[in-house]
């Protein structure tokens, strides 16, 4: 491995990623100022087979999926870093340097894919980019040197980690702020170019014959910085849930167990890091679309209501789905741990929490029903179900199962614990009151939204996540004074995890990229027929709503087109470290 | 009670079943009663595998019943049975039916960005209530009026959906109680449905066999504003308000 060579291997090994990446982005300027010279001139270009559209979408998907990864795993290796650093923790130092171990190849992929979703747009919805050349030309060259700052910090972050050590380490830091600094330079620039085409500013005229009025207003449209929000943390959740079947790939692979306890430890901290992000996932996806549907009633009612209105079923499922399996994986952890036993008995009333949640959540408002169905409700609205298939219902749910499963984690920590200190059970008490007013509370402004006007129910949604991050402030407030000097019931025994548990991560990392294609899809579709939604039309073939059926079909082809290249990125992760072993 | 994990794993799942089946009226249709009985599947399978202690108990009886000698002629109904209950659902789905098939209704169409009302075009989504026919007491008295006159046959004269001609359409008329339809909408797209009717459903809206009359044809633009603001006025609701896009 280059780091453990000294210096020049160091150098060595950034020269040679910034030279894949040079040759990438040199070839790319290339192919995009030929394109123009070999075909003929025409608004859009048919690939063969399977058409341009799913070209784009599976480049485009794709590209983001490793841009999510490539951005959101740096966050959490800078902050297992630095804990190292505070906690004065070889492991923490060693957890850091495994998660940026699967960046250097995933570089190299993003780059590729983000190469080769250009060369499509260019080549194939040429009238499409020639309009966004004229509202985003000054970001484009602003945009690259970004990128390139980006791969030059990121491949010196990986390849001077042995070698900034010690005195050092601040240096390295330093390195890794910078890599995420530059990472959420890319998110936001791209952002306002995706934001830019669901709800635009700053241009008067339609089509080609834009006048650009504000450039900033264009850049910092209404859906920006929802957008911002929603996609640091999918991009940490994401992140946060591959690294975790990254531990889960080496623990079933490992031969020792050192290994098995270091992989176990690994997936721990990888699914932990996913569900903290995972939690306020859901509101900020909220808050994305109020934004929306605030922007316009067409694309909220087709979001919600309209075309796109049975696919939130599915989502609901899925994250239903995550919801459990995640308590799932903390419960069998909890196996491992001496103590742990003590609290098996609230598997039952969480899990009923959970699948009530989840069957509240995925409630159609309007039913898939046969003629009779329909008759015997007197609608297509269920008269006792109907209720709740609006967001008073779902979000009253989503927050009742966000504190299940944050009380399922609270559990594990305490796993191994016995309270000694005299807090521990005024402390308790309090905890469990504020556990009983923030369900009332919950439950209380879920049932009155449905009593007042529409303007005041929306604002009323926002106490429900401020209850609910109170609520865990305060538990967590209490939980140190009232654990401190606890007895401690024996270690946790990593390592001696059930095999199964090892799935579930593969099955949270598969179902948070699944997720992330079906949502992404929802997002890009609601525009309908528009490339730059009442600014520019498309009028391309592939300008309508594909059925349910086939763009589930799409995104699972996308998902497993990704989990083939993160296989490869895993193998060779796993490869350079049994090379640096071998070599130390 | 380990040891009868697996039975009461099943007794679970019937009670369940039974609960929902029996104890919600009129009954859920297929697609929620499928969609609640696999999310009690996936939560029991969940519990079970939680405690590997558990799912050792929850597997005996299985695993006995397909190792154990003495167990052969148990054995040997369950994988004749199985098999035959499993082909006797697929045939039952597949079969040839002479019920309507399913209609995939879009209840709430995504709206145009404008259309046609008395040969000029109406903004839908930037557009608003006119000046001059706001809210007030002399315009819900005649929305009122016109909606005895026009709209009460088959919305009812609760507003519930329940009207005189009700039962003879397919699909049934809006509940405008019920929290999910007027409740939820901008004023200006309830405007375009009453203007506009059934023939003015988007390509969205499948199947587009709305049977509401194009009331711009009979009514001025004044009159479907006073009964738009009579229908939220009378049900209590308040329409939802758009957010401003200006200056983006």
């Amino acid at each position: 491995m280059a780091e453990s060579r000294g210096w020049p291997g160091a150098l060595s090994g950034v020269r040679g990623g910034i030279l894949k990446i040079s040759l990438i982005l040199a070839a790319l300027y290339l192919v995009v100022s030929l394109l123009p010279h070999v075909f003929e001139v025409a608004d859009y270009r048919q690939f063969p087979v399977i058409g341009s559209r799913v070209l784009v979408w599976c480049l485009a998907q794709g590209h983001l999926m490793f841009a999510g990864f490539v951005l959101g795993v740096p966050i959490f290796a800078l902050i297992a870093e630095v804990m190292g650093v505070v906690l004065k923790s070889e492991r923490y130092d060693g957890l850091a340097k495994d998660f940026t171990r699967l960046l250097a190849m995933s570089y190299t992929i993003t780059a590729t894919l983000g190469a080769l979703l250009l060369v499509a747009l260019v080549a194939l919805y040429p009238r499409f980019v020639a309009h966004m050349e004229k509202v985003f030309d000054p970001t484009w060259g602003f945009y690259v040197a970004v990128i390139f700052g980006e791969a030059l910090f990121a491949y010196l972050y990986w390849y001077t980690w042995d070698l900034l050590q010690g005195s050092r380490k601040g240096w390295h830091v330093f390195l890794g702020v910078m890599v995420n600094v530059l990472a959420i330079g890319i998110l936001v620039i791209t952002n306002a170019w995706t934001g830019y085409m669901m709800t635009p500013g700053g241009v008067e005229g339609t089509e080609l014959a834009i006048t650009v009025t504000s450039r900033f207003d264009a850049f910092v449209n209404y859906a920006w910085m929802p957008l911002n929000i929603h996609r640091m943390l999918a991009n940490v959740c994401f992140g946060g849930a591959i690294v975790g079947a990254y531990a889960a790939f080496r623990f079933l692979a490992a031969t020792d167990d050192e290994e098995r306890a270091n992989y176990d430890w690994m997936g721990y901290i990888g699914s932990f890091i996913a569900v903290a992000a995972f939690i306020p996932l859901p509101f900020a996806g909220y808050y994305l679309g109020l934004e929306i549907y605030s922007y316009s009633q067409q694309m909220g009612v087709s979001m919600m209501g309209g075309s796109f209105a049975q696919l939130w079923i599915l989502q609901a499922i899925l994250i239903g789905s995550l919801f459990l399996a995640i308590n799932l994986y903390l419960w069998l952890a909890m196996g491992r741990i001496p103590g742990g036993e003590r609290y098996r008995k609230y598997q039952a009333p969480v899990l009923v929490v959970l699948a009530t949640g989840l069957a509240v959540w995925a409630t159609p408002h309007t039913i898939i029903a046969t003629f009779a169905e329909m008759k015997a409700m007197g609608a297509a609205h269920h008269p006792r179900l109907g209720v709740l298939g609006l967001m008073s219902a779902k979000n009253t749910a989503v927050n009742l199962m966000i504190i299940a499963t944050f009380i399922t984690f609270m559990l594990y920590r305490r796993g191994n614990k016995r309270a000694t200190s005299a807090f521990a059970v005024p402390g308790n008490w309090i905890q469990g009151v504020a556990f009983v007013a923030v369900v009332v509370g919950i439950v209380w402004i879920g049932i009155y939204g449905y009593f007042v006007p529409a303007a005041v129910r929306v604002g009323l949604s926002k106490y429900q996540p401020l209850m609910v991050g109170g609520f865990m402030v305060l538990f967590l407030a209490i939980e140190g004074p009232a654990y401190r000097g606890a007895k401690s019931l024996g270690e946790i025994r990593w390592g001696q995890m059930p095999r199964i548990s090892q799935y579930v991560l593969f099955f949270l990392a598969v179902t948070f990229t699944w997720l992330m294609g079906l949502m992404g899809y929802i997002r890009s579709g609601i525009r309908q027929h528009w490339h730059v939604y009442q600014v520019m039309r498309d009028t391309s073939e592939g300008a309508y709503i594909p059925t349910h059926g086939f763009a589930t079909m799409v995104v699972s082809i996308i998902v497993i087109i990704f989990f083939l290249f993160v296989s490869m990125v895993f193998a060779l992760a796993m490869r350079s470290e049994l090379r640096e072993r071998r070599a130390s | 009670m380990r040891r009868l994990a697996l039975p009461l794993a099943a007794l679970v799942w019937v009670a369940v079943w039974a609960a929902l089946r029996f104890g919600v009226q009129p009954p859920i249709p297929g697609q929620v009663m499928g969609l609640y009985m696999s999310i009690t599947t996936v939560a029991i399978l969940v519990y079970v595998l939680a405690d590997q202690e558990r799912t050792r108990a929850f597997l005996a009886p299985l695993v006995a019943l397909l190792r154990e000698s003495h167990l052969a002629v148990p054995r040997l109904g369950v994988l004749i049975v199985v098999p035959l209950l499993l082909g006797w659902y697929t045939y039952d789905s597949v079969r040839p039916r002479f019920d309507p098939p399913f209609e995939a209704r879009t209840i709430h169409p995504e709206p145009p960005a404008s259309f046609r009302l008395h040969g000029a075009d109406f903004d839908v989504l930037r557009g608003h209530r006119p000046e001059g026919m706001g809210v007030n007491a002399q315009n819900l008295a005649a929305g009122r009026r016109l909606y005895y006159r026009n709209c009460m046959y088959c919305h009812g004269d609760y507003l519930n959906g329940q009207g005189h001609f009700a039962d003879a359409l397919n699909p049934l008329p809006a509940n405008f109680r019920d929290s999910g339809t007027i409740a939820q909408l901008e004023e200006t797209y309830v405007f375009w449905r009453v203007s506009t009717g059934g023939p003015g459903l988007p390509d969205g809206a499948t199947p587009w066999n709305s049977s509401m009359p194009v009331w711009q044809d009979f009514l001025t633009e004044e009159e479907i504003w006073q009964v738009v603001a009579y229908i939220y006025d009378a049900t209590g609701y308040t329409p939802r308000e758009s957010g401003s896009a200006e200056g983006h």
